[in-house]
């Protein structure tokens, strides 16, 4: 066979017609990203320019931190090449675990605050044992832990909702960082924080843009690494800087950032990642590779009972009561994004961001729609139609490459 | 005699490649005509041309079938033309009957109301002509060999009222025995008037059973060959790439040395489901540093089950025995032990568990030897392509670059990507399961000389094949399994096919 397949090499011409060819071959990378931003854009029309207030801005980040939080871990659960119905019902169900704690015995909030991560956790490893060890389908498995949690929850608070929660504990969904340079109605650190995180993602792109050309593995023509960058930095910044003309960048904000920079590192650059996503791909091969697959399994497991063991928490401090009802139906909005985020059913394809993004999407879309006062009715149609669009858009874009 | 089928001039792109160019092909009625080329050369390409896979429209030139011009828009306007293919890949569903399978899609049925008694009356007659008489057409598919499996789908083929039969490789997965009955059955459709495509990388059953050759090189017709005169192998090796292959096999240089890298004393394995089944019994063997081991012997003699079951306990359950690596007795219960000791075990089945095929070359030549790559838990992705890149032109992997998918390589370069992840292991002991299992003539020699270079690396390798040419080809020395137990062992110097294949009849014999 001849070598048929013209390669992108190297000090290709970075001009326009080389930057679109680029992009159609990356539709996927690219596709997602531009996904959010022509959504924001058509929200931020439709709604008159409130999608983008301060106010708002800081709301939908908010509103979403959990559904984030929990698609980061479903994110890694769906790259091995499993699923994970119980994350509502846990979160839940640990949300309801905290009030109990708190508000009922009076245990001090940190202390319950980690033991209720510890919950989450071992939730976790409950569920992701029978997976890996016995190969019990993760759909079942799950399944019934969705069960078992809701109702579970229910017994746990006697069917009432409990709370209100100390205000330190509320902090940590409902505060802002402080600032320490006083200016009134602005937040000077935030924007510092912004423009800094923003700073060091570009720096971060360009020492990698480098080290591809030094190894002469680059062919993203350079008309697009920097419209690409300008553009994550330019709205990293803006953000920033209207977060911060409110009362600053929330809590959670810097919670879910870390976690996104850890995953992400975790996912893309650690032997640990790597070989979630060979396991998802290819078990056996991953197994006939020397690795050990049930542990990884496990431990995806784990790791989403934790994090969805953090969403619960956050989720119960931003309504400052733990309900019955919490977590109802989460587990569909996590899956969404992770999957809108253009991971793959059968395991071994997807990316934190891409999971992020796909969570802002739908966060967006969410805020938008009631912003129009359109009903919870035709929401949850559209909601499903734009997954379906998303996934039909990615097994098209397969077929034709 | 009239051509039941002509292609003229077909010529076929998908982006950026042109996979047919012109290309001509006669058929006569009632002849077995045979198909060769290199993987790649465009083989499977004008078969799905032909049968409708690829629409009347997406290609050019004619497709003239009993005297007409054809426009087949779909595999079921083929099929109703009587031209039927039967794949590789074995279309049959598992826990379904026999007669079933036959009738999938076609079912013998009244208003969409089966007839379960015509069903199985007419699917008995059909196995009947397939030589299956003795199967009930109740029987689910499973439970029957991977010979039997492929006379089904013959059988589903007559179901349709065949006159064009078109096998992609059908004797690839099978033993000689079952092989040699496909073929007479080609013969016998042949003898009622059948005519027959036969594409198929094994020269030797070509030559047997084929009237007329045509050999495809590089997406173009490069011969047609009359076999009615007998044909020699060389000839048709000649066509298919480009030049004469004066040596199929490297230069073997001894380097064997005393030195004993791997030795195996009583090794005794079970089926991992039926606990009383002794797949590998009381086997003991030994291979040296710098020597090339061949394992021979047929399909279901146990030879995958016992290089897998060394490779840290892979298949099987209640293993006993000794191995001894490097002088020193060992215990490999995980195949991390196996790799961290020096073992490693380059799979038969490059798809199924060899190659994480949604990924890169990059990300699967590394696999196996992370931690070689990274500095603690962080993978250097510098170094990796590095790596990548270095296997990729030590093998000569045909590839756009590192970052091509392997799903998207050949047969041979994709057995190139299993084995480099396996160099990078650098192992002591490197066990070869099937290494050249269709894969083209060029492909196998590059893949030879691997072996024999490891061989001069001071390597030990054992390589398990069922081509015995190959394996008096490259092997220093052979052992020859059957039915779970080594029956023989020889320097190749001293083995023939026939005395191989003589040792597993004779033990056969022996055991009952």
């Amino acid at each position: 066979m001849t070598d048929t397949t013209s390669g992108t090499g190297p000090g290709k011409a970075a001009g326009g017609a080389g930057a679109l060819d680029f992009l159609r071959k990356h539709v996927r990378e690219y596709g997602i990203l531009i996904a959010l931003v022509v959504i924001m854009a058509f929200f931020q029309i439709a709604t008159g320019g409130i999608l983008l207030k301060p106010v708002n801005l800081t709301n939908l980040i908010l509103q979403n931190s959990y559904i984030v939080i929990m698609a980061i871990g479903m994110l890694l659960v769906i790259v091995a090449g499993h699923i994970d119905l119980s994350v509502g019902s846990v979160m839940g169900f640990v949300g309801a675990v905290a009030a109990v704690m708190i508000v009922n015995w009076g245990i001090p909030w940190p202390i319950a605050g980690i033991l209720c991560l510890g919950v989450g956790a071992v939730i976790g490893m409950a569920q992701g044992f029978w997976v890996a060890y016995f190969r019990i389908p993760s759909f079942i498995v799950t399944l019934a832990g969705m069960l078992v949690f809701k109702g579970l929850t229910l017994a746990l608070l006697a069917g009432q909702s409990v709370g209100p929660f100390p205000p330190a504990f509320r902090l940590i969904a409902s505060g802002f960082i402080a600032d320490p340079f006083g200016l009134d109605g602005f937040n000077l650190l935030s924007l510092l924080i912004g423009v800094a995180v923003a700073a060091g993602l570009l720096a971060l792109a360009v020492r990698a843009r480098r080290q591809h050309e030094a190894a002469g593995v680059e062919d993203e023509p350079f008309a697009l690494f920097a419209a690409k960058n300008g553009l994550i930095f330019a709205a990293l910044v803006w953000m920033s800087f209207l977060m911060a003309d409110f009362r600053g960048l929330p809590n959670v904000f810097i919670v879910m950032a870390l976690l996104i920079a850890v995953y992400s590192f975790l996912t893309s650059k650690t032997t640990i990642g790597r070989r979630i996503y060979a396991v998802g791909g290819n078990e056996k091969a991953a197994m006939l590779s020397g690795i050990n697959a049930p542990r990884l399994t496990f431990l995806t497991f784990a790791n989403m009972g934790l994090l969805a063991g953090l969403a619960g928490i956050v989720f119960a401090a931003r309504l400052n009561t733990a309900t019955p009802k919490a977590g109802l139906g989460f587990e569909l909005d996590v899956i969404a994004a992770v999957f809108i985020g253009g991971a793959s059913m059968s395991g071994g394809v997807g990316t934190v961001i891409g999971a992020v993004v796909g969570a802002f999407i739908m966060g967006v879309m969410n805020n938008g729609m009631s912003i129009l006062g359109i009903g919870i009715d035709w929401q949850q149609c559209i909601k499903g139609l734009v997954l379906l669009a998303a996934v039909i858009f990615d097994v098209m874009n397969k077929k034709r490459g | 005699m009239t051509n039941i089928l002509e292609m003229r001039g077909i010529t076929k792109e998908f982006p950026g490649v042109k996979a047919l160019d012109r290309v001509d092909i006669a058929v006569a009625e009632g002849e077995i005509h045979a198909l060769c080329g290199e993987n790649g050369a465009g083989k499977s390409t004008l078969m799905k041309v032909l049968s409708g896979v690829y629409p009347h429209g997406s290609y050019t030139g004619d497709i003239v079938y009993d005297g007409q011009v054809q426009q087949f828009g779909s595999i079921r306007d083929s099929e109703a033309a009587g031209i039927i293919i039967i794949h590789q890949e074995l279309a049959l569903i598992p826990l379904l009957s026999i007669a079933e399978n036959i009738f999938l899609g076609n079912e013998r049925a009244a208003k969409g109301i089966i007839d379960w008694h015509d069903t199985n009356a007419q699917a008995r007659g059909l196995l009947a002509r397939v030589g299956l008489g003795r199967e009930a057409p109740e029987t689910p598919v499973d439970q029957l060999g991977l010979g039997k499996q492929q006379l089904v789908e013959i059988a589903k083929a007559l179901s349709k009222d065949v006159r064009l039969l078109i096998l992609d490789e059908p004797t690839s997965s099978l033993n000689e025995q079952d092989s040699e009955k496909l073929l007479e059955l080609l013969l016998e459709f042949k003898a009622r008037g059948i005519t027959s495509i036969l594409i198929s990388h094994k020269l030797g059953e070509v030559s047997k059973v084929a009237d007329t050759i045509t050999v495809l090189r590089d997406g173009a017709a490069v011969a047609r060959i009359d076999c009615r005169d007998g044909v020699s192998e060389d000839r048709i090796i000649r066509d298919m790439v480009g030049r004469a292959l004066d040596d199929r096999y490297p230069p073997k240089i001894d380097h064997a040395t005393p030195e004993i890298a791997m030795k195996v004393e009583n090794w005794t394995v079970h089926h991992p489901v039926h606990a009383a089944r002794r797949v590998v019994d009381n086997v003991s063997f030994h291979v040296r540093r710098g020597e090339v081991l061949g394992i021979a012997g047929l399909m279901g003699a146990g030879r995958t089950e016992l290089a897998m079951s060394l490779f840290g306990r892979s298949y099987g359950q209640d293993i006993s025995g000794n191995v001894e690596i490097g002088g020193r007795r060992v215990q490999m219960k995980t195949v991390r032990q196996a790799i961290d000791i020096g073992l490693a075990y380059a799979t038969e089945d490059r798809k199924g568990y060899g190659l994480v095929l949604d990924d890169t070359i990059r990300r699967n030549v590394p696999l196996a030897r992370l931690e070689k790559i990274a500095d603690g838990m962080v993978v250097d992705s510098n170094r990796e392509a590095e790596v990548a890149e270095m296997y990729r032109g030590r093998l000569n992997i045909k590839s756009s670059s590192i970052e091509q998918e392997t799903v998207n390589l050949s047969g041979g370069n994709q057995q190139k990507v299993v084995l480099s992840k396996w160099l990078f292991a650098d192992p002591d002991v490197l066990i070869l399961d099937e290494p050249t299992r269709g894969i083209d003539v060029g492909a196998k020699y590059e893949i030879y000389c691997v072996i024999r270079d490891l061989a001069a690396a001071g390597k030990a390798v054992i390589v398990i094949s069922s081509e015995l040419p190959e394996l008096l080809g490259i092997t220093d020395r052979l052992y020859v399994m059957n039915e779970g137990r080594f029956v023989g062992e020889m320097p190749t110097s001293e083995a023939s096919q026939e005395r191989i294949m003589a040792t597993i009849i004779k033990s056969a014999g022996e055991r009952r």
